[in-house]
């Protein structure tokens, strides 16, 4: 779905990404890597394929969209260095042109021997723009006049009707002061937001983007 | 038996008190010293305690020397009846000069006792399921049981329809399986059960080995009941549904004034609080002479409460089923009911609880909250004379009972997977587990799950070289499972302390994340002014408000019984024919009237269809009168085949008499598509889809999910760091569905709604019933007196067969129009 914020054309995807067209800039947030691993060697048994299947559905938005630059706005990784942070780091061979941005979240907390070797530029605490202000926590934003785009709350919306009957599902959240990314990573919850009628939720199903 | 000095002994001591013991009792000495295992099945108030307790002593006292260590592990499903009976068991051998120590052990346990007791074992222990197994995740637990003789499962029949009976068998089975191995075979398993309608099952449950003799006592002993009703002046008095009868409290005041000490049963924690606030308004005088007890009060204060109801110092508690089982309160000669008890057996035993002395007679008054419950008082007045008591239906095939049972010997002494394969194969429960079960269970503690699903990096459940035995190695594992062994799943719970000192008890977490400081909440009778949380405690204040919310516990409801459902059915005929004796039926008679005036009173022979449609949008409801477990199911299957027909959305919500679906669309509905939809064709399959298409399921593994230690819970009061753990059982539920099929515990999901809830027969034979009686369908403008009950209750499902984004374009519509 094709949308416009601060007059710039942006493509949300039901892949949980956002697409900044003429920047060539693909942004996702809350990406997790390692956390299913590390719910394992705590002896929790959560299957690798869940972190497979992120990376996958990362690799087909890549080739889909063709960025210059993939922004990660956050939580990055999970926990400690565990497998999963390696499979991400042969993962990241099939695409050596592409520049990786992360936006440090409060989870983001390894050597910044390992962000190097990644080829991962660090900005603490946000990537700005001419117009927009790439934050993990949108209420820490010190700048002004740029419009701030966080994460970190893995933002879900509920719809309800007469009928008693919900529906719930992960969100793109974009409000006057603000806007909100969902959580890439699909081993995570949701935290509800309720919205006003003059702030913008698209909901993502299955199949595609719609705009509640 | 009656030659031996053990024998003598006793009956000089029981002479000396002016007592003789009972037939039945004699009879369970002598087959328990001559090796046999059993059942006691005996009504409360009648030493069933003693018929077991001084077999083990008169055993003991026929040894020559004394017999050291742990002799008798009595297992107990609640904390509040381990304190009496340790009582009972210290006073019976001071007086026999027998220099035994009674200990009780579970979650009330000091941490100082817990250490002696592991210095030196008291021979005779009681314990709850969890305190038991927490015994095994012990190191070095294996060589407690050396000397033990008996294993008693008190109030057995409590704990057989559970989880925690599963806990029982598994715990047996091992610590049989330690004698075994030790070469010793002199351990006898007895269980103790009020009557229930499969008593040769119990005990084939409690002692499922063929070969061991085995023998059921029955006291025949009769306990006298007389039951009475609250009855309104009028029927307008009493509301159709959802309140909480406060109306008629004031008919319970004589009945408290002229009884020495009132038991009041309440079905809520909640409804208890906001009872016990009201009796205080309407009679001031009650203050300090009424108090409350449940389950989330803090033990000081709950210890104080039993203490003074022993010593008469209170003229009435109102409580939850925190009081239900067998604890002997003399004073109390009354019991009242609000509300319905849904079950024949825990009313008896409720009305148990009054006129405890063998040869009294018990009274129970029952006081209706909503105007059905008069018919259910019939119904149940009806079912207590004809002994129509219900089956407790054990549960099998429970794999995260098992998962959590594993880890829990892995975390003590370690375990042979052969050896415990062989011992789980034994139990009631698990005799039908297959081996590729018991490898994907090993594999699922050892590697996460099967071979085909990758799980790298597992670390749980590891084999130690040395020994070949397999355990947990990480003290964090460990300390972590030991924190959260049981089955009773509930919602995070935070003690309540007072500013100045002093806990008061313990509240959910949802509910106290919802109040602002400086707001007011009930818990234990007080008004409490909400301060902060500090530390995983809740701090509050005395409140100056005379008025306060109650917190609501999210506790399981209780669902209708089969026996009164059928009772209840016949009952509905006889209202309105009159013909019948009984009060409540004339009183709710008008009620009905209004029933048949605005759509129709179904007879026996009729199933009723009712069609309203109002702002909220299309209603359909039915009334099977099968109980809430089963028109759950029978909601999803008919909801499931009318979508069928064309894309259609529902909600369903059902009570014990019926179930209804909204829907914002129109709902199909005639003679022939009636018969189709309650048709007992194609049942399984259909069902099977309706299942997989409504939350279930989902349900289900939110509970299997906690105990098989997939998500912590956390402990009651007890912060634990859990860092970069935080997980829902939902999550699990859609990651195993997504990249895991195969996993047992979802299956088990899937199962347990199946076997359990289902109850296919009764399902399929509701559904021939229909079939063959008269389907009536009415238009009625305006909700019934059957309809409106269940139009208010808040559990909703959705069931759907309509495209998703449709759906939402829909609801959109509905929401900002």
């Amino acid at each position: 779905m094709k949308i416009t914020i601060r007059e710039e054309e942006l493509i949300l995807a039901k892949e949980r990404a956002v697409y900044f067209i003429h920047r060539e800039l693909l942004a996702i947030s809350d990406f997790h890597i390692g956390k299913a691993a590390h719910f394992r060697k705590a002896g929790l048994p959560v299957p690798a394929t869940t972190a497979q299947s992120d990376l996958q559905r990362l690799s087909s938005l890549l080739t889909q969209y063709q960025p210059k630059t993939l922004l990660i706005n956050g939580d990055m990784f999970h926990s400690d260095h565990n497998q999963e942070i390696d499979d991400f780091g042969k993962w990241k061979e099939n695409f050596p042109s592409i520049d990786l941005v992360l936006v440090k979240g409060n989870h983001d907390k390894q050597d910044e021997k390992l962000y190097q070797e990644l080829g991962i530029q660090l900005h603490d605490p946000s990537y700005c723009t001419d117009k927009f202000c790439f934050i993990h926590e949108a209420f820490k934003c010190k700048e002004k006049n740029l419009y701030p785009i966080s994460g970190h709350i893995h933002p879900g919306i509920a719809i309800y009707n007469n009928a008693k009957q919900r529906l719930k599902f992960p969100c793109f959240y974009f409000g006057e002061a603000y806007g909100i990314l969902p959580a890439f990573s699909t081993f995570t919850g949701l935290s509800l937001i309720k919205a006003k009628s003059n702030e913008q939720v698209f909901a993502i199903t299955p199949n595609k983007v719609i705009k509640v | 038996m009656k030659k031996s000095a053990g024998y003598k002994r006793i009956i000089t001591w029981l002479k000396a008190n002016q007592k003789k013991p009972f037939e039945f009792q004699l009879e369970a000495w002598e087959h328990y010293l001559n090796g046999y295992s059993g059942l006691v099945n005996a009504p409360t108030g009648f030493g069933k305690t003693f018929s077991l307790f001084l077999a083990v002593v008169i055993e003991g006292l026929n040894q020559s020397k004394k017999q050291k260590g742990l002799q008798l592990i009595w297992i107990t499903p609640l904390r509040s009846l381990a304190k009496d009976i340790a009582r009972a068991m210290r006073e019976v051998l001071t007086e026999l000069d027998l220099d035994w120590q009674v200990g009780v052990r579970n979650g009330d346990t000091s941490a100082t006792e817990k250490l002696q007791q592991k210095k030196a074992m008291p021979e005779v222990l009681l314990i709850t399921p969890e305190s038991l197994h927490l015994l095994l995740a012990q190191k070095g637990s294996s060589l407690l049981f050396k000397n033990l003789k008996c294993i008693v499962a008190d109030e057995w029949h409590e704990l057989l329809g559970s989880k925690r009976g599963v806990m029982v068998e598994l715990a047996i089975s091992r610590i049989k399986g330690i004698q075994r191995a030790n070469g010793l075979l002199h351990l006898r398993v007895w269980g103790i059960s009020a009557t229930i309608g499969n008593i040769d099952e119990a005990l084939r449950v409690i002692e499922p080995d063929p070969t061991v003799k085995k023998i059921i006592i029955r006291a025949n002993l009769k306990k006298k009941i007389e039951i009475k009703s609250i009855l309104p002046d009028e029927i307008e008095a009493l509301p159709w549904a959802g309140h909480l009868g406060l109306k008629l409290a004031h008919k319970l005041l004589p009945i408290i004034e002229k009884s020495k000490t009132t038991l009041i049963f309440i079905n809520t924690r909640g409804q208890a609080e906001i009872w016990y606030q009201h009796l205080l308004n309407i009679e001031p005088e009650l203050a300090g002479r009424i108090a409350i007890h449940h389950g989330s009060i803090d033990y000081e204060l709950r210890n104080w409460i039993e203490d003074s109801l022993h010593n008469g110092l209170l003229k009435a508690v109102i409580a939850t089923s925190s009081l239900d089982l067998g604890v002997d309160f003399k004073p109390v000669d009354t019991v009242i009911q609000i509300g319905s008890p849904k079950g024949v057996a825990r009313f008896l035993q409720r009305a148990g609880r009054s006129g405890h002395s063998p040869g009294e007679t018990s009274k129970i008054y029952f006081m209706p909250t909503h105007a059905l419950e008069l018919v259910e008082a019939a119904a149940i007045k009806e079912a207590a004379k004809t002994e129509n008591i219900e089956s407790r239906e054990p549960f099998v095939m429970i794999f995260d009972t098992l998962v959590q049972y594993l880890v829990t010997l892995a975390v003590g002494d370690g375990f042979d997977d052969q050896i415990i394969y062989e011992e789980v194969k034994n139990t009631h429960a698990f005799e039908l587990i297959l081996p590729e079960e018991w490898i994907w269970l090993m594999q699922f503690i050892t590697s996460g799950g099967n071979s085909l699903t990758a799980y790298n990096e597992f670390k749980k459940v590891e084999k130690d070289e040395t020994d070949g035995l397999w355990k947990v190695k990480s003290r964090q594992i460990a300390m972590r499972h030991r924190l959260h062994i049981g089955t009773i799943v509930s919602d995070a719970m935070l003690k309540v302390k007072f500013i100045s000192g002093g806990y008061i008890g313990m509240i959910e977490e949802y509910f106290i994340s919802k109040l602002k400081a400086g707001d007011s909440f009930t818990l234990a009778g007080r008004i409490l002014e909400f301060i902060q949380i500090k530390e995983m405690t809740v701090m509050v204040r005395r409140s100056k408000q005379k008025k306060a919310i109650s917190p609501s516990w999210l506790g399981g409801r209780l669902p209708l019984s089969s026996n009164l459902g059928a009772v209840l059915r016949k009952k509905y005929n006889e209202v309105l024919h009159k013909n019948h004796q009984e009060e409540e039926l004339d009183i709710v008679h008008p009620l009905f009237l209004v029933q048949q005036e605005r759509s129709h009173v179904p007879q026996s022979d009729e199933l009723l269809i009712e069609m309203i449609n109002n702002k909220e949008g299309f209603h359909l409801f039915a009334y099977p009168f099968e109980g809430r477990l089963v028109h759950e199911i029978l909601a999803a299957l008919v909801a499931y085949r009318l979508s069928k027909l064309l894309p259609i959305t529902f909600s369903i919500a059902m009570n014990d008499y019926g179930f209804e679906l909204l829907s914002d669309t129109e709902i199909p509905m005639d003679d022939a598509i009636a018969y189709e939809v309650f048709s007992p064709k194609n049942l399984a399959e259909d069902i099977t889809l309706s299942i997989n298409s409504t939350e279930m399921a989902r349900r289900k593994f939110r509970d299997i999910a906690c105990i098989s230690g997939l998500v912590f819970q956390g402990y009651p009061g007890k912060y634990v760091s859990n860092k970069h753990l935080q997980s829902s059982a939902g999550l699990f539920f859609d990651v195993f569905n997504d990249f895991d099929q195969h996993n047992l515990l979802l299956r088990q999901a899937y199962e347990e709604v199946f076997y359990q809830q289902l109850e296919e027969p009764r399902l399929a034979a509701a559904l021939q019933r229909i079939q063959q009686s008269n389907i009536v369908i009415t238009y009625p403008k305006r909700f019934t007196p059957l309809s409106f009950p269940i139009k208010v209750d808040s559990l909703r499902a959705n069931m759907s067969s309509e495209e998703l984004e449709q759906r939402i374009e829909r609801m959109k519509k509905e929401v900002f129009k």
